[in-house]
């Protein structure tokens, strides 16, 4: 039971932060709170795929001396790795397209209220 | 409307958790995953990055190497994302001082 | 800055690369945005400058490609690039090193754009 619970223990709180991140999404009114709940739930996707990408009794990715590469029990994954490395600076960048969106709407309407925002539009 | 919203997450949730339970433990160095090869017989590719990068770019740290190196295309990808998104928020903060000056 | 710099070229030793160090060298330039605000940041790093650099980083990590190209390898294969006295392996590790100055380079300018334009539309609010 406790072997079960220390095996999985990181994907429940990558599901439980996903869960968070869905809720910012979808009941908050603020368009910048949606924003960071959007955030919170990258930040969970990234979690996930680095906690798969852990393996018991291997080092990071890196060649060290006397660790010979071709046991390859010795080193992590290194894919995952990778791809949340390109996803966490493309996260950075979309979220900066998300809030130049926002300082637009702001400009325009003068809230970011979603119904109030709904209101003005009709 | 709130209620529902509330019991989507909640159903969202609940479901991820036991999805979550059926994966294979955290760390076992005998996941798929960690496998010489998959259930389809071809070769993993985690694993061919670990024995062969060095050889290949004698570049000691992997994930530089697969990113630069076998994924590198993926990678110009990722810069040309990048780039747009700066040329977008350029562009579209910047229409709105013209529009005041006219 | 000279943290952003080591941790570019050590990358290949150590923890590290262009992203990482794209982002280290946009916070080292943004730390003095913020502190002393745009009149004094702009003696140390041009705003106008940020696009045209964005896009040099671009076109140096597709250069490298193209060169690859037209010496006669794949595109980006870095075996078949024209850099005198190396070949195999060590060349690989000079391509890679260039295309992470790219990347570099490109994270860094288009962190410092956002950041520029968005202070830019708030003063126009």
């Amino acid at each position: 039971m406790l072997d079960f619970f220390m095996g999985h223990y990181a994907y429940w709180f990558t599901m439980i932060l996903l869960s968070v991140g869905l809720y910012g999404m979808l009941l908050k009114k603020n368009l910048v709170k949606k924003t960071i709940g959007l955030s919170i739930f990258q930040a969970g996707v990234i979690l996930f795929f680095v906690s798969v990408a852990m393996k018991e009794g291997a080092t990071v990715p890196v060649k060290a001396d006397g660790l010979p590469v071709s046991e390859v029990a010795n080193y992590m994954n290194a894919l995952p790795h990778t791809l949340m490395l390109t996803a966490i600076v493309v996260g950075v960048a979309t979220l900066g397209v998300a809030y130049a969106l926002l300082i637009k709407i702001y400009n325009r309407y003068g809230t970011l209220n979603e119904e109030e925002l709904l209101d003005k539009i009709q | 409307m709130k209620v529902l919203k509330l019991l989507l997450i909640l159903v969202f949730a609940l479901l991820l958790l036991f999805a979550a339970s059926d994966l294979p433990f955290r760390g076992k160095a005998d996941n798929q995953m960690n496998q010489r090869t998959s259930m389809t017989g071809t070769e993993v590719p985690g694993n061919y990055y670990i024995r062969e990068a060095y050889n290949d770019a004698h570049t000691p740290n992997i994930v530089t190497v697969v990113l630069g190196d076998y994924r590198s295309i993926d990678t110009l990808g990722e810069q040309i994302v990048i780039f747009t998104a700066g040329m977008i928020t350029f562009l579209l903060l910047r229409n709105r001082r013209e529009d005041d000056e006219r | 800055m000279v943290f952003g710099f080591y941790v570019i070229f050590h990358g290949h030793y150590s923890p590290g690369g262009g992203f990482q160090g794209g982002t280290l060298l946009a916070a080292s330039l943004l730390l003095v945005r913020i502190a002393s605000g745009t009149k004094i940041a702009n003696l140390q790093f041009k705003d106008y400058l940020a696009t045209p650099y964005a896009a040099i980083g671009v076109i140096i990590y597709f250069g490298t490609g193209l060169l690859a190209l037209i010496m006669g390898g794949y595109f980006l294969d870095y075996e078949q690039l024209p850099l005198p006295g190396l070949e195999g392996a060590d060349l690989r590790y000079w391509g890679i090193l260039i295309i992470e100055l790219g990347i570099g380079l490109t994270v860094m300018t288009v962190l410092v754009l956002i950041y520029d334009n968005m202070v830019k539309g708030e003063d126009y609010a």
